[in-house]
């Protein structure tokens, strides 16, 4: 069966709130009433056929047209299913996703995957700030899941992660990894200042040095063999994630953040 | 039934269900992991006296691991799940945990959970680390080598225990010469155990005993020493009697090894000193499943 997709007739002005638009919601919707429903676009409601065209197809696998960073909260809540975004995405893309696939070819906006539980996430181009993140006022950001960015993304990657992984394929911005509780993030290219300030778990795996604060201490070069666990499960993915194995184990490793329990580590392919 | 000049008695083999579960135990080279296959497997020969019956099933290539190093896959039955969690732990804990470079790991799909690495993560006092990776959780638990890496839980499955057959030659070297084979054999298979010593038991028992205190004694009709005093099985020519005691995964796991080992032996001819083939049973009152020996060699012919 084909995808129910839909096709963005103007580049919007105000925001537009996407978070009706899972396969959950839509299970058993014909396509006008799928027209008919109604979406938040600024502060002003107006139906969905008024912005984008609709093809009837299957509402498990949705396809979004529309490259603009202005719809927001694309697969909010999502438990089943699949959302394929041709071009950018906006501000929380994912947020607390319980299952199935969101997969956007372009750049998404802040708080991608803020509070997911399950399910994956896969960003052609860049991710915004706040990665996986808390949004101000909760306390957890990601539970669960998989997070995979092939390009860069911005500061706060992981803030107040409690679980779940975070593949960068590019650079990550300042903060990574900050107040991390617990869960993992990769990344591949570069990290900016003050990464995994104020972690608490969790681990941050590095391939290039990062700059680290001063309350992290070395700890050493290890071997984790939990680390062939993680390479061998990411062998199953596309891109450049599928190549870790190759650079084995081993890893010279930090502990920190040690003004919060130090139980965090830092791990840098040697 | 005579294969090959020894003769089948027409008896049956009765085995019981058990549970079961499978771990995978890894190390820096084989040497290590095959040592802590065999510390954990040691003293598990019965459940009467031991909790549970346990053996290395098979040595792992690093390709067939969860991490990639060598290993060994080990097979533990006891009589319930609650008996069998107590071992794992308890064996797991004695024998892996301390042993040099290794890390444990599931090894199969069964219907209930057992704790794994679930209460041992507790042996690193606050520090340990839990990862979450493909779905299942494993514990890292720092220790002076290193980290040990546990799964936090595996599962077990029902199970068939006790299968056997008894091997009757002139002489006690003839009689172990002919175990030995169908050991070797019966080894090749997955998904079986042999739990005794090196395959094979001496020590035939019987329900009960004139001893109150004792629920299994000596199998007094096989005793060559008792012909004459007891109602024996023998005839003048035994000279010793041994058994291999076969557990498996399923029934048809039992009656594939049961099978093999017979056929080992009968491959031997009667040149080997092997006059009969006989079997355990308690009149088909211990366990659901029997056995027949004429039938399953039938099976195969």
């Amino acid at each position: 069966m084909t995808s129910l997709t839909l096709e963005l007739t103007a580049p919007p002005t105000p925001r537009i709130d996407l978070a009706a638009l899972t396969p959950d919601r839509l299970a058993g919707r014909s396509a006008d009433a799928i027209r008919r429903l109604p979406l938040w676009v600024g502060n002003e409601e107006a139906r969905l056929g008024d912005l984008f065209t609709v093809t009837a197809g299957d509402t498990d696998d949705i396809l979004i047209r529309g490259d603009s960073d202005r719809l927001d909260g694309i697969g909010t809540g999502m438990g089943h299913g699949r959302i394929r975004v041709e071009g950018r995405a906006g501000a929380y893309l994912g947020r607390q996703q319980r299952g199935g696939t969101i997969s956007v070819s372009g750049d998404t906006g802040p708080f991608a995957g803020s509070g997911m539980t399950g399910g994956s996430i896969e960003i052609g181009g860049n991710a915004g700030d706040f990665l996986g993140a808390a949004i101000p006022g909760e306390r957890r950001g990601m539970r669960g899941g998989r997070i995979q960015v092939r390009g860069n993304a911005g500061d706060r990657v992981g803030d107040h992660q409690r679980r779940g992984l975070i593949l960068i394929g590019g650079d990550a911005g300042d903060y990574c990894g900050s107040r991390l509780v617990a869960g993992t993030i990769v990344v591949l290219g570069r990290t900016g200042a003050n990464l995994g300030f104020a972690m608490r778990r969790g681990t941050l795996l590095l391939t290039s040095q990062p700059r680290l604060p001063p309350t992290f201490n070395p700890n050493g070069t290890q071997e984790p063999g939990f680390l062939a666990l993680l390479t061998r499960e990411l062998a199953g993915l596309s891109g450049p994630f599928a190549q870790l194995q190759a650079r084995g184990i081993r890893v010279h490793r930090w502990l920190g953040d040690l003004g919060y329990g130090g139980q965090g580590e830092v791990l840098v392919w040697t | 039934m005579f294969k090959n000049g020894i003769a089948i008695d027409d008896t049956f083999a009765e085995a019981f269900g058990m549970t079961a579960a499978r771990l995978i135990v890894t190390a820096i080279n084989p040497r290590w992991a095959r040592i802590a296959g065999e510390t954990m497997t040691g003293f598990a020969t019965s459940v009467i006296g031991c909790g549970a019956e346990a053996g290395i099933e098979s040595e792992l290539a690093p390709e067939a691991t969860p991490d990639g190093r060598p290993g060994v896959s080990v097979l533990l039955f006891a009589m319930s799940g609650k008996e069998l969690e107590k071992q794992v732990e308890r064996r797991v804990g004695q024998c892996v945990l301390t042993c040099p470079s290794t890390a444990c790991f599931s090894g199969m799909e069964g219907e209930k959970p057992v704790p794994l690495g679930k209460n041992l993560r507790y042996f690193g006092d606050g520090f340990q680390i839990a990862k979450r990776i493909g779905g299942r959780r494993y514990w890292r638990v720092p220790v002076m080598d290193g980290e040990f890496l546990c799964e936090e839980v595996t599962t077990r499955t029902s199970a068939v225990g006790g299968g056997n057959f008894l091997v009757l030659a002139r002489t006690l070297p003839q009689a172990l010469d002919a175990c030995e084979r169908a050991v070797l054999a019966i080894r090749r298979l997955p998904r079986v155990l042999l739990p005794f010593p090196g395959g094979i038991a001496r020590s035939g028992s019987k329900v009960g005993s004139k001893y109150k205190a004792l629920m299994a004694s000596t199998n007094d009709a096989y005793c060559p020493t008792l012909r004459g005093l007891v109602h024996s099985s023998l005839s003048e020519d035994v000279g010793a009697v041994l058994e291999i005691v076969i557990n498996g995964l399923t029934e048809a796991d039992v009656r594939e090894a049961t099978r093999v080992g017979i056929e080992a032996i009968c491959a031997l001819g009667a040149a080997s000193g092997v006059l009969r083939i006989s079997a355990g049973n308690y009149g088909g009152k211990l366990g659901q499943f029997h056995f027949h020996l004429r039938e399953l060699l039938a099976d195969q012919a």
